[in-house]
């Protein structure tokens, strides 16, 4: 019964979703109040059905109703119930479902939110975001619906991909998503001024905060989803480069530049047509992500749905979305008044070159990941492209990137002053340099690529500490979008020293080693003291203990597991880490060679839990940025002049 | 108006190649060795743990490199068409025995029959990376110049063999 009461909500929705994606648009563009008026509880009653449907679905998986062919196909009654519950997003089926919920809150959350702006401009948003909704909900409904029957019901579930069985699997997914789905948010913000003709600094000021909001869960979702490879997969490997690694990727570097776009858009009015285009991209690539791995286009660890009439019916939505709104862009984009003018030497060209080499960066990604599709497509053979393309092409387009980083925020915007510039980021400069040249020494390996590394990081790190001592000294009061960003770029310093430092100095070595004996890297002993059969929720193990000392200090105590969990039957190799600020010690299992002797890979990675932590910082900027007061204070000073807004609505 | 046009020209570019892209199968992965050459190794034989083997030695002659290991299950599916294919005589077979133990190798052997002219012990699978092992059991038809010709990830069944294999080694051979 539950699950048929969701199907039905889930049908219910697509109707709403239809009435949201249509009437309002068309109420827009003939003044009709009565239609648009209809935009905002047609969005919130799609939230609230969705939810619901959402909800049956989590009730099946946690009541184990093995009827449903979802829930015997990805779950089991052994499995320990918070898995269960995240097992709701774990299948193909599911994890759309969730998109959509996704779709649905941040269409509550415009509706909410949006007191400030013009009832029709309200209106094409959601109307807009309604059409992104029917595709959707159709691809679920008539593809992979989530409620499908099993009938005879299974007497017990397959089980969850032992891989998926990890708290970090329980965050991630609906941390990515919120991003995805959020950059649905600016698109449908570009896709409304276009349609409507009002590209201005205004509309630049509304998308802002909510590209903001995306980008944030953007940069957690895949910091989250680089931390669970990290420590689940057992290799200590951070970032793969894996398609779908890449396809969450993506987006994000265009909603990176979309970001620093809409900056210059709201401030100078410039770069709207660019601003628009990486709005409509950002999406895009979201959806394009989607399809690379829904559709099983490319072979990956996490392409499991692999149905052609699916990926058919992505492509298609595809080409009608991104096709369309592009369509729109070519023919209207054109008739955008050009911005206020400025010089070489200013923030405006700067953020610019940024936003163009991010989007470069992007490209040479999206090459990477659909080139062996390309190839394939052409007859000319299949082909994988690994990580050294990806670091080879990836690092010399972010090494000026992140030196623009440093200058942009020291140079005033339309004609900036080379001199005053230079005298502004000496300081920085000379220590970065500084410590670029002597910081390798003190790890006790100079290596150019290393210093060049210390180098971008140091100088985006000291140059974001310039700005903030110059403000605080000059300007009586700072925004938090100031702090917002020098706290962002900060992360993005920690983060290039991080990974600068991990990829220089780590250290790792495949021992074999019997109970009693002992291998050394890094300065620390390994003590390998044996392995005993442990029993889990929904798995057996073995369970090594290692004991870790330095200079005959005990550092820890490490147990690395071997885990056979009993539905699924693959061996799963769980990791022990020690967390340490200045470095981890990283042991992972590896086979049973007779005798109580084990191959054992140990790995010391000095400052990697800095890459996450300068993620964070990125994401808290982001948070800063995204609560300045002007936001708020701009929709409230709307919403308190009602006829402020109407003038505006009926000017354009 | 003409420049806004590129992204929507870009687009549609890739449309296409999504849409052909679909129609593939991404599992069938031909190797980048072919029309290579095949990578020098120099190894222990596996039956005579003394003596060495590399592929140069078999220059002039057309002949069949099979990775096989005892704990691989698929191989065992393989096995007894190797066997046949043996007693015919036509195509030398070579196995590279990868990443196992010498001891249950052998013993595999003894009990399975052994098709192959000799194999050699890979045991640490570093030979098996510069051939791109996939899974076991690969099969590499190498010519008399020591090129790669043909690759098989997973198992040959008689078919195979027939319409591909055995009549390309035969074009080869001339």
């Amino acid at each position: 019964m539950i699950p048929e009461l969701g199907q039905f909500a889930l049908l219910l929705a697509l109707a709403l979703a239809l009435v949201q994606g249509t009437l309002p648009i068309v109420g827009a563009a003939r003044r009709q109040p009565a239609l648009t008026a209809l935009a905002r509880p047609a969005a919130q009653g799609q939230f609230v059905f969705v939810a619901f449907a959402f909800g049956c679905l989590a009730w099946s998986f946690y009541a184990n109703d093995f009827s449903v062919l979802n829930v015997a196909s990805n779950s089991n009654s052994r499995l320990p119930t918070a898995y269960r519950v995240a097992a709701t997003w774990g299948s193909h089926e599911g994890s759309l479902l969730l998109w959509v919920l996704m779709l649905t809150v941040w269409m509550v959350a415009v509706s909410a939110f949006s007191g400030g702006l013009p009832e029709d401009m309200v209106a094409r948003i959601l109307g807009v975001m309604g059409l992104v909704s029917v595709g959707f909900l159709s691809f679920l409904l008539f593809t992979s619906n989530p409620f499908e029957r099993l009938l005879p019901a299974a007497m017990d579930g397959r089980d969850l991909n032992p891989l998926l069985q990890d708290p970090g699997m329980v965050f991630h997914p609906p941390m990515l998503y919120m991003g995805y789905v959020g950059f649905s948010v600016a698109f449908a913000f570009a896709i409304a001024a276009l349609l409507d003709g009002r590209l201005d600094a205004s509309w630049a000021r509304w998308s802002r905060p909510w590209t903001t909001a995306a980008w944030i869960f953007l940069t957690l979702g895949i910091a989250l989803g680089s931390f669970w490879a990290y420590y689940e997969l057992g290799w200590g490997g951070w970032w793969f480069w894996d398609p779908v690694e890449n396809a969450s990727f993506m987006p994000w570097l265009a909603g990176t530049a979309l970001i620093h776009s809409l900056a210059v858009t709201e401030k100078r009015g410039a770069f709207k047509s660019w601003t628009v285009l990486l709005a409509i991209l950002a999406f895009s690539l979201s959806l394009l992500g989607t399809f690379l791995v829904r559709s099983g286009v490319l072979t990956s660890v996490h392409a499991f749905a692999t149905d052609p009439r699916r990926g058919v019916f992505i492509l298609a939505f595809l080409a009608l979305v991104i096709g369309g709104s592009l369509a729109l862009y070519a023919w209207r984009a054109g008739k955008v008044a050009p911005g206020a003018r400025f010089e070489l030497l200013s923030r405006e060209s700067m953020l610019l070159a940024n936003s163009v080499l991010l989007l470069v960066a992007c490209g040479a990604v999206m090459i990477g990941t659909l080139y062996p599709l390309f190839l394939d497509a052409l007859n000319l053979g299949k082909i994988s492209v690994g990580p050294p393309y990806f670091e080879s092409v990836f690092a010399p387009l972010m090494a000026p990137a992140i030196l623009l980083a440093g200058l942009g925020p020291l140079v005033a915007w339309r004609r900036g002053d080379g001199a005053q510039a230079a005298r502004r980021l000496r300081w920085a400069a000379i220590a970065a340099l500084l410590a670029a040249l002597f910081l390798p020494l003190a790890f006790g390996r100079w290596a150019l690529l290393t210093s060049i590394g210390l180098l971008l990081g140091c100088w985006i790190l000291f140059s974001s500490l310039s700005a903030l001592v110059l403000r605080t000294r000059t300007a009586s009061r700072s925004s938090m979008a100031f702090f917002g960003m020098v706290l962002a770029h900060a992360g993005i310093g920690v983060f290039v020293l991080a990974v600068t430092l991990v990829k220089s100095y780590e250290a790792e070595r495949d021992v074999r080693l019997a109970p009693g004996q002992s291998a050394e890297l890094g300065g620390y002993a390994f003590r390998f003291e044996g392995v005993r059969d442990v029993t889990g929720p929904n798995y057996v193990a073995a369970r090594g203990t290692v004991a870790v000392s330095k200079d005959g200090a005990a550092v820890a105590r490490l147990a690395p597991e071997k885990r056979i969990y009993h539905v699924q039957k693959n061996p799963m190799t769980e990791a022990a880490i020690d967390y340490g600020a200045a470095r981890h010690l990283y042991v992972s299992l590896g086979d049973d060679v007779g005798g109580g002797a084990w191959t054992l890979r140990i790995q010391v990675k000095p400052f990697i839990g800095w890459i996450w932590g300068g993620c964070l910082l990125m994401a808290l900027g982001g948070l800063l940025a995204a609560s300045d007061r002007r936001y708020r204070t701009h929709a409230r000073s709307n919403t308190l002049a009602p006829e402020a807004t109407t003038v505006r609505g009926s000017a354009a | 108006m003409k420049r806004f046009l590129w992204p929507l020209a870009i687009f549609v570019l890739l449309v296409g190649f999504l849409a052909v892209g679909l129609r593939r199968d991404p599992r069938e992965v031909p190797s980048p060795l072919i029309g290579k050459a095949a990578p020098a190794f120099d190894l222990p034989v596996l039956e005579q743990p003394g003596k060495r083997f590399s592929p140069a030695d078999m220059r002039g002659k057309v002949w069949l490199l099979n990775v096989w290991a005892s704990w691989c299950e698929s191989c065992r599916d393989e096995h007894p068409l190797l066997v046949e294919l043996s007693r015919k005589g036509t195509l030398p077979i070579l196995g590279l025995n990868y990443k196992d133990k010498p001891e249950d190798a052998r013993l595999w052997l003894t009990r399975f029959g052994d098709p192959y002219q000799l194999s050699v012990a890979d045991a640490d699978g570093r030979i098996g990376i510069d051939y791109g092992v996939y899974g076991v059991p690969e099969t590499y038809l190498i010519d008399a110049q020591g090129v790669i010709r043909y690759k098989r990830i997973g198992v040959i069944t008689p078919a195979l063999l027939q319409e591909k294999i055995l009549p390309l080694a035969a074009t080869l051979k001339k």
